[in-house]
C-alpha cells in the first residue's frame, strides 16, 4: 500500500485531480459571487430559487441548461478552429494554476520560472479568442477578436514590467519563492505596481470596464457571438478561471500568497490549513474589487483603453521598475 | 488625477448600496401590500348598469362589448303605457386591451363601474382575458367601501328625499335624518345602492323587476341586496375555491358571489 502512495505516479494523479478539482470549483464560487455582489450593488436580491437556499445552485442549472442547447456552427465558419477555439481559451487558465501556491511545497509544480510560465501561457489565451473571432465568420466576431488582440498587447506591457519588479524584490521567479521572500514592506514599496497588474489583469480578462471586445451593446457579444450551448458556457467559464488566476497570481506576487496572521499554527503533515484559507480569501477577495468595478464603472471607449495603457499605466510601470531597484540595491 | 473622486465615489455608492436591504419583493411568495384604491381590475355592479353604452362608447380602446335586448314591462296601474327596458345580456372587458384609464368608470352614470385592487387575473391565453358578466360581478366584491360621508356635510338630496317619504326605512338604512351621518361606512354594494336610490334601482334588470313595481316614493325598497342583508360567505364554494387553489380574497369573492346568487334564488 505505502508503495502505492509512494509511487509517482500517485502523486502526479493527486497533483493533477487537485487542479481539476480548483479549476472546477473555485471559478463558479466567483461567477455565484458575482451573481449576488454585484445583484445586492444593484439593490437586486439575485438568483432565489436554484438549490433552495439563495439560488446557490444557479450556475450549476446554467450549466445544465447550456448543455441542453443546440451546438450551433455557422454554415461559412471554419468548423475546425471554430470548435477549438473554447478549449484553447479554456486550457491555459487551468495550466497556469499548477504553479500558484497555497502553503509551503504545497503546490502541484514549482517551477524556478513560475511567473514566467504562467505569464507565456495565460496569453496563450488571446488565440483561443482569434481563433473564435476569425473563424466565427462574422463581422462583429471579427472586430471583437481584433480589439482584444489590440487590448493584450498593450496591456501585456504593463503587467509583464511589474511581475519583473516582484521578480526583482524576491530575487526568484518561482511563485513559491517569491511567497516565502514575500515581507510586509513590499506593500507599501509595490503599491503601485500592485494596482497596474490589478488594472491589467482586468483589461487581459476582457472584464468591464475594460470590456471593449466584447461590448455587447454595440458588437453583440466580440468573439463570442456565433457560439451557442456548451462551448459558449466554456467561454463564460474561461473568464471566471481567468479571474481566479489572475488573483492567484496578485496574491502570490502582491499579497504575501498564504501568508497571515498565525498561518502555521494548525500544520497538518505537510499541509497548513490557515496558509490554504489565507490564499483562498485573498483570492476571492481580489475577484470581489473585479465584481466591484465591473458594477461600478461604464465601458472604456477604446481610445481611452489604449491612451489609459500607453499613457499611464505603462509610464506609472516603469516608475515602479526604478523604485524597485532602488530598493533592491538598498536594502 | 482629474476625476479620481469621482471614480472612488462611485466606488463607495455601489458599496453602500450592497450592504442596504434589497428593494426587491419576491412577489409570488409574498404579496404586495397595494393601496386600497389600487387599480387593479374593472368591476362590474351588474345590478346598476342600464346598457346606457356610455362606458363602450368612450373607451379608448374599444375593449368593452356589451349585449342586450329589450323587454316590455306590463303597465303599473290599468290604463297605463307599458314600458320597455333594457335587459343587460353581455357586459365583457377585454382585459388585453384595456389600458386601466378609468375613463369608463368615470363616465358611468349609475355607479356600475368600480376599480378593484385585484391583480391576478393573468391567463396563457390572451383570449381568456376577455372576462365577462358574472367575473366582473365577482370582482365587486373586491372594491373597497367608499369613503365616509363628512358628518358635518349636507345631507344627500337622496337621503332626505328618502326620509320624508319614508322615514323608518331611511333610519333602517343606516342614515339618520339628521344632518350626522352614519358613523361607519357600510360595505361598498350595500353603501353604493342604498345611497343611490331609485334611478339606478328602478331601470335595475331583472332580480328586481318584481320588487320595482312599487312607486317611486318607495326608492331604496326595490334594492335587492337590502332584501338579503348583509352578505355572507358560502363555505362550501369557499373551500372548493381555496381546494381549487385559488388566492383567498378571490375565493371570497366568489364565496360572496355564490352566497348572493344563492339567496337571491331563496335557496337560503
Amino acid at each position: 500500500m505505502s508503495d502505492v502512495l509512494d509511487s509517482y505516479a500517485f502523486e502526479l494523479t493527486l497533483r493533477i485531480v487537485c487542479v481539476l478539482l480548483v479549476f472546477l470549483t473555485v471559478p463558479l464560487v466567483v461567477g455565484q459571487m458575482e451573481h449576488k455582489a454585484m445583484a445586492h450593488m444593484q439593490s437586486r436580491l439575485g438568483p432565489m430559487y436554484a438549490g433552495g437556499f439563495h439560488g446557490w445552485a444557479q450556475l450549476v442549472a446554467d450549466g445544465v441548461k447550456f448543455l441542453q442547447k443546440e451546438d450551433v456552427v455557422p454554415t461559412n465558419a471554419d468548423k475546425w478552429v471554430f470548435k477549438l477555439a473554447p478549449a484553447v481559451s479554456l486550457l491555459p487558465p487551468m495550466f497556469v494554476l499548477v504553479v500558484i501556491p497555497v502553503g509551503p511545497d504545497l503546490v502541484s509544480q514549482d517551477l524556478d520560472i513560475g511567473l514566467f510560465y504562467a505569464l507565456a501561457i495565460s496569453s496563450i489565451s488571446v488565440l483561443g479568442m482569434l481563433m473564435a473571432a476569425w473563424s466565427s465568420a462574422n463581422k462583429f466576431s471579427l472586430l471583437g477578436g481584433i480589439r482584444g488582440a489590440a487590448q493584450l498587447i498593450a496591456y501585456e506591457l504593463p503587467l509583464v514590467l511589474c511581475a519583473a519588479s516582484a521578480v526583482m524584490l524576491a530575487g526568484t521567479m518561482s511563485l513559491t519563492g517569491i511567497v516565502e521572500a514575500w515581507e510586509w514592506w513590499w506593500l507599501p514599496v509595490q503599491a503601485v505596481g500592485l494596482f497596474i497588474f490589478f488594472t491589467a489583469s482586468v483589461a487581459e480578462l476582457n472584464r468591464p470596464p475594460f470590456d471593449m471586445p466584447v461590448a455587447d451593446s454595440e458588437i453583440i457579444f466580440g468573439h463570442m457571438t456565433e457560439y451557442t450551448g456548451l462551448r459558449f458556457a466554456l467561454f463564460l467559464l474561461t473568464e471566471y478561471a481567468g479571474i481566479v488566476v489572475a488573483g492567484g497570481l496578485i496574491t502570490a506576487m502582491f499579497l504575501g500568497g498564504w501568508r497571515g496572521p498565525f498561518w502555521d499554527v494548525v500544520q497538518i503533515g505537510e499541509v497548513y490549513p490557515l496558509g490554504i484559507l489565507y490564499t483562498l480569501l485573498k483570492v476571492l477577495a481580489i475577484a470581489f474589487v473585479v465584481i466591484w468595478l465591473r458594477v461600478t464603472y461604464p465601458r472604456l471607449r477604446e481610445d481611452q483603453l489604449q491612451k489609459f495603457c500607453w499613457k499611464a499605466l505603462i509610464p506609472l510601470s516603469l516608475v515602479q521598475v526604478v523604485l524597485t531597484g532602488f530598493v533592491t540595491v538598498v536594502k | 488625477m482629474p476625476g479620481g473622486t469621482g471614480l472612488l465615489k462611485g466606488l463607495t455608492v455601489t458599496f453602500g448600496t450592497m450592504l442596504h436591504r434589497s428593494v426587491t419583493k419576491q412577489y409570488p411568495d409574498v404579496k404586495p401590500e397595494l393601496a386600497p384604491r389600487t387599480r387593479g381590475v374593472i368591476a362590474l355592479m351588474e345590478e346598476n348598469c342600464t346598457v346606457c353604452m356610455l362606458c363602450s362608447r368612450e373607451c379608448p380602446d374599444w375593449c368593452i362589448y356589451i349585449d342586450s335586448h329589450k323587454e316590455t314591462v306590463p303597465p303599473k296601474e290599468p290604463g297605463a303605457r307599458a314600458r320597455t327596458r333594457n335587459m343587460l345580456d353581455r357586459f365583457a372587458i377585454d382585459f388585453a386591451l384595456c389600458m386601466y384609464c378609468g375613463i369608463c368608470i368615470e363616465v358611468c352614470p349609475f355607479d356600475a363601474l368600480f376599480w378593484s385592487p385585484e391583480f391576478e387575473y393573468s391567463e396563457y391565453d390572451i383570449r381568456e382575458l376577455t372576462h365577462e358578466m358574472d367575473r366582473l360581478r365577482e370582482w365587486m366584491y373586491t372594491v373597497p367601501a367608499p369613503p365616509a360621508l363628512d358628518p358635518d356635510g349636507e345631507e344627500p338630496a337622496e337621503v332626505a328625499a328618502a326620509a320624508k317619504a319614508e322615514p323608518t326605512f331611511v333610519e333602517a338604512a343606516g342614515f339618520s335624518a339628521a344632518p350626522a351621518l352614519a358613523a361607519a361606512p357600510p360595505p361598498a354594494p350595500l353603501a353604493q345602492a342604498t345611497a343611490e336610490p331609485a334611478a339606478a334601482a328602478a331601470t335595475a334588470p331583472a332580480p328586481i323587476a318584481e320588487s320595482g313595481s312599487d312607486a317611486a316614493a318607495k326608492p331604496a325598497a326595490s334594492e335587492p341586496d337590502h332584501d338579503i342583508g348583509e352578505v355572507q360567505v358560502d363555505q362550501a364554494t369557499y373551500d372548493e375555491a381555496i381546494a381549487a387553489g385559488l388566492p383567498d380574497r378571490v375565493a371570497r369573492a366568489k364565496a360572496k358571489s355564490a352566497w348572493v346568487k344563492k339567496a337571491r334564488k331563496g335557496l337560503l
